[in-house]
């Protein structure tokens, strides 16, 4: 067992490696939150006054809500008074090309592995790369633009495509939603947004890189992104944030419209500072994320993998209104040293013949917590809805925990649902199996967590899932029996 | 009424009975400190993730008058009547949760030492005082409080180390609710020795047809090495409510077995919680309930392992029809020093209407690395291809339900050790699933 403890003291010990900062003149507001925030952000964004309406009126909504304390995770209390809601990099004017894009912001991506000019040769990806909350560059949009794609952040989507924001913004997660929410809705800075016309099958992987930079700063991301009838599209996120000593809330929320016969496929790798061994630091990531399936034969899919973050706590979920619409859920969720991360889905069944597949792999090492928290509830008209869910957990070491929090509610005669769940270590047979066969015991170890998680990486389109085996390679490489 | 005011009136009716109880015996402080609680932390609201699916609101609503004992008219002809064939036990039985002398059949038996939780209280008890609360001193259950501080009268049971008790101990708890409402409140106290072994059945059965409410409490220590057995039968009315707990601890090597059967009543939440307090030991919780109409069945249990090298397993299974309404939450804890740890869970439920609910939630919380711990739920309907497959073969629709029906309940059946008792389910399961199913 000594080697076991020498590879887990390793493992445990090791830095953070993609943990730098920047510096950027930012263009902040002051710190806390009252009414007067929310319009100075609108102001600087220069929103229309709808929106600026909604703001207030999510703000007014968050003011009467209460800090959720039903999950499974631990944390100092977050002051609200004591976040800066806003900062931009100050250069902010339009770019057209890469060669525009600040050097400094270039170097970010170049340290993190992922060049824009490399994905924009190499891969044909559109990249809106979002720093401290405001896009800097977008790639590909002509093409895209060919196609009738709208592609851009969220303050030029307000600004250009009024109309479609005003119609599907808070369709999915409703202002009121829950508290996060609803402080995302009233300070949300910039973020995404992505429309695919009708009978459009976006060619190329839609992506996002989010950083957070400026110390200090709460990140409050907004994405929508509307698939019309026939469409499909594949969107990316992934995110690396550098490391601080004070804890960053990012509190995001994502909405997914998915018309008739349209497929959304959303991936997100995170890999946010989790703080250092001691628990030090670290991200709280407060994350909303739903997709409704409102049209027939729609179909939402979330694949993530969650290897950062000091407190992640996120259900990406699906809204299966339409008839025989599904819902997919692949997450492999890795946490170490101090980290806490409370995550699953929730599959509402409404609509007849849909189908839901959960498949959600937990692995915990260190002194970390790791939860399993979802939803199947089949409503009663829901004749002939389908569910299946796994979710699986992988101890390594004796201080840390796995917990699965399943909860099926099932209104209709005719739902088949299954649920099953394990929780085990890596087997000593296993290990045994491959040094046997000349497979050194990191390797192995390596190896069996990489099978145990395949089925998810799987989901993960090709571009992504290099980034993100190097993200799991870091956490899980010379880690432990 | 308002919710409120359901609440308090229970509370009012607790306050007045409890200064009606004499406060001159020793445990008196144990039922003050229960008291204390409930007046503090009051009745569960629909809020409490405990009870999320069963809310209790639908038991207040009735306004049990819980500040005094009710009346009964209960003969021996009833006692009879649940006897079912072939059960040859030792009988305790309790008419709205007091203990009946004459009615029960207590066999002098080496070994064993049965005496009421009254008299045990009035004469100062000071083994009943030690092991009193034992197992329940980390439950936090409302409800159980409420019984802890109104603990009247209940069994008292002790078998002695090394001793095998042949027959089993059958507690029949019979409510009259024929006059009036009525609310019981049942205890019992049960310590198994070392090297021992004991069967105990709990048999649930309510007369008349005004509401009735049942809060019981059943305490088990099972000392190192014992074997035991423990039954509970529910086949009460619609208008009967029940709240039970049932708190066992095991110690080192001991193998225990429950075994709830729900087959009708109104409202019904079984608590099932064992602490797994020792090297060795085996726990396995079995449970089946068949309902249909407007029952409601909530079964919430919990296995807390404590220690290492031991093992759990459970198994319940449901059929509901109609409106009725199945809760299943099952809990393994495996605390760290629990190390090689065998649990498994299984929660498979058939649903026959659409109009009836299940909801599962079957939870891990796992601090222990070296463990193999699963759990799975299934919720369905009948295989339409074995339908087809029986009717090809002549059957008619009702019987190839049934059939397949009984197959499904049967798994939970033949785990029963008890003959009479498998016979008697058997024969109630399949009759119930040709008529009413």
């Amino acid at each position: 067992m000594s080697k076991d403890n020498q590879i887990l003291e390793e493992f445990t010990s090791k830095e953070y490696e993609h943990g730098w900062s920047i510096d950027i003149e930012s263009d902040q507001a002051p710190k806390g939150l009252t009414e007067d925030t929310v319009r100075f952000i609108s102001a600087k964004k220069e929103e229309p006054e709808w929106l600026l309406k909604w703001r207030l009126d999510a703000f007014k909504k968050w003011q009467s809500m209460k800090e959720p304390k039903w999950p499974n995770v631990s944390y100092p209390a977050v002051d609200y008074q004591d976040i800066i809601y806003y900062s931009a990099p100050k250069k902010k004017q339009q770019l057209d090309s890469l060669d525009d894009v600040d050097p400094e912001l270039r170097e970010t991506f170049k340290k993190l592995g992922i060049s824009l000019e490399e994905q924009k040769r190499l891969t044909g990806v559109a990249v809106d790369a979002v720093i401290d909350s405001v896009s800097v560059a977008t790639t590909f949009k002509d093409k895209l633009g060919e196609l009738g794609v709208i592609f851009c952040s969220f303050s030029e989507a307000v600004k250009e495509h009024p109309e479609l924001v005003k119609k599907y913004l808070g369709s999915v997660v409703p202002t009121g939603d829950n508290y996060f929410a609803a402080l995302n809705s009233a300070v949300f800075s910039d973020g995404s947004f992505c429309y695919i016309p009708k009978g459009v099958r976006c060619p190329m992987e839609l992506s996002t890189y989010f950083r957070i930079n400026a110390a200090n700063t709460g990140q409050f991301e907004r994405t929508l992104i509307i698939a019309d009838d026939a469409s499909y599209v594949s969107y990316l996120e992934g995110c690396t944030a550098p490391q601080r000593d004070e804890n960053q809330l990012h509190a995001a929320v994502v909405e997914i419209y998915a018309a008739k016969d349209a497929e959304v496929k959303y991936s997100t790798v995170q890999n946010w500072y989790p703080g250092d061994k001691n628990g030090k630091g670290g991200i709280y990531n407060f994350v909303t994320k739903r997709g409704i399936c409102a049209g027939d034969n729609s179909k939402i899919s979330w694949t993530q993998v969650e290897t950062g973050s000091a407190v992640t706590w996120k259900y990406p979920s699906c809204i299966l209104k339409g008839d025989n619409s599904t819902g997919e859920f692949y997450s492999v969720a890795v946490t170490n040293n101090y980290q806490q991360a409370d995550t699953g889905t929730k599959m509402i069944h409404i609509g007849k013949n849909t189908k839901s597949r959960i498949v959600s792999k937990g692995v915990s090492a260190g002194h970390s917590q790791n939860s399993y928290r979802g939803q199947v509830h089949v409503m009663k008209r829901a004749s002939g809805a389908r569910n299946f869910s796994q979710c699986d957990s992988l101890l390594m070491g004796d201080q840390c925990g796995a917990h699965t929090f399943p909860y099926i509610d099932i209104e209709n005669s005719t739902a088949q649902v299954e649920h099953e769940a394990t929780t085990s270590k890596i087997g000593e047979d296993q290990i045994f199996y491959c040094t046997q066969r000349g497979i050194d015991e990191e390797s192995a170890v390596a190896l069996i967590v990489n099978g145990y998680c395949k089925e998810v990486l799987n989901q993960l389109p090709m571009e992504f899932a290099v980034e993100a085996q190097k993200l799991l390679a870091l956490t899980l490489e010379g880690s432990v029996g | 009424m308002t919710e409120v005011a359901e609440r308090s009136k229970i509370l009012e009716g607790l306050n007045t009975r409890f200064s009606s109880l004499n406060n001159s015996s020793d445990f008196h402080a144990i039922r003050q400190k229960a008291f204390d609680f409930i007046n503090e932390k009051g009745l569960p609201h629909p809020k409490n993730e405990e009870y999320k699916f069963t809310n209790v609101t639908r038991i207040l609503e009735k306004q049990f008058d819980i500040s005094k004992k009710s009346g009964h008219a209960v003969g021996k002809s009833d006692v009879d009547a649940l006897v079912f064939e072939g059960l040859d036990v030792i009988k305790l039985v309790f008419i709205n949760g007091e203990f009946s002398l004459e009615l029960s059949d207590i066999e002098e038996t080496k070994g064993l030492k049965i005496s009421s939780i009254g008299k045990a209280i009035e004469s100062n008890d000071p083994q009943f005082l030690a092991l009193f609360g034992e197992a329940t001193k980390n439950n936090n259950d409302e409800f159980a409080a409420l019984n802890t501080a109104l603990v009247e009268d209940g069994s008292f049971i002790t078998v002695a180390d090394n001793s095998i008790i042949e027959k089993p101990i059958a507690l029949f708890f019979i409510n009259d609710a024929t006059n009036d409402k009525n609310y019981t409140n049942s205890r019992n106290l049960i310590s198994i020795g070392k090297n021992s072994q004991v069967d105990f059945l709990e048999l649930f059965s309510t007369k008349g047809n005004n509401d009735s409410f049942t809060n019981i409490v059943t305490e088990i220590l099972v000392d190192e090495n014992a074997h035991g057995n423990y039954y509970k039968i529910q086949n009460n009315n619609d208008n009967a409510s029940h709240i039970g707990t049932t708190q066992i601890h095991q110690k080192r090597s001991s193998v225990f077995s429950t075994y709830t059967f729900t087959l009708n009543g109104g409202t019904v939440r079984n608590n099932l919680n064992i602490a797994v307090d020792g090297e060795g030991c085996e726990s396995h919780m079995y449970g089946l309930y068949v309902v249909n109409g407007k029952t409601h069945v909530d079964n919430h249990t919990a296995a807390d392992h404590i220690r290492p090298h031991s093992m759990s397993n459970e198994l319940y299974k449901g059929i509901l029809e109609d409106n009725a309404r199945g809760v299943f939450n099952g809990k393994v804890y495996v605390r760290q020093a629990a190390q090689k740890t065998n649990a498994f869970q299984s929660n498979k439920n058939i649903l026959l209407s659409d109009t009836s609910t299940v909801n599962t939630k079957p939870q891990l919380e796992i601090w222990a690395d070296d463990v193999k711990c699963s759990h799975g739920c299934t919720t369905g309907q009948l295989d339409e291809d074995a339908l087809f497959y029986l009717r090809a073969r002549g059957l008619s629709k009702t019987s190839a339900r049934a059939m397949l029906l009984y197959a499904f309940a049967i798994e939970v059946i033949e785990s029963v050790k008890l003959e009479p008792l498998k016979n008697y389910l058997e024969h109630i399961i399949s009759e119930r699933l040709h008529k009413d199913f």
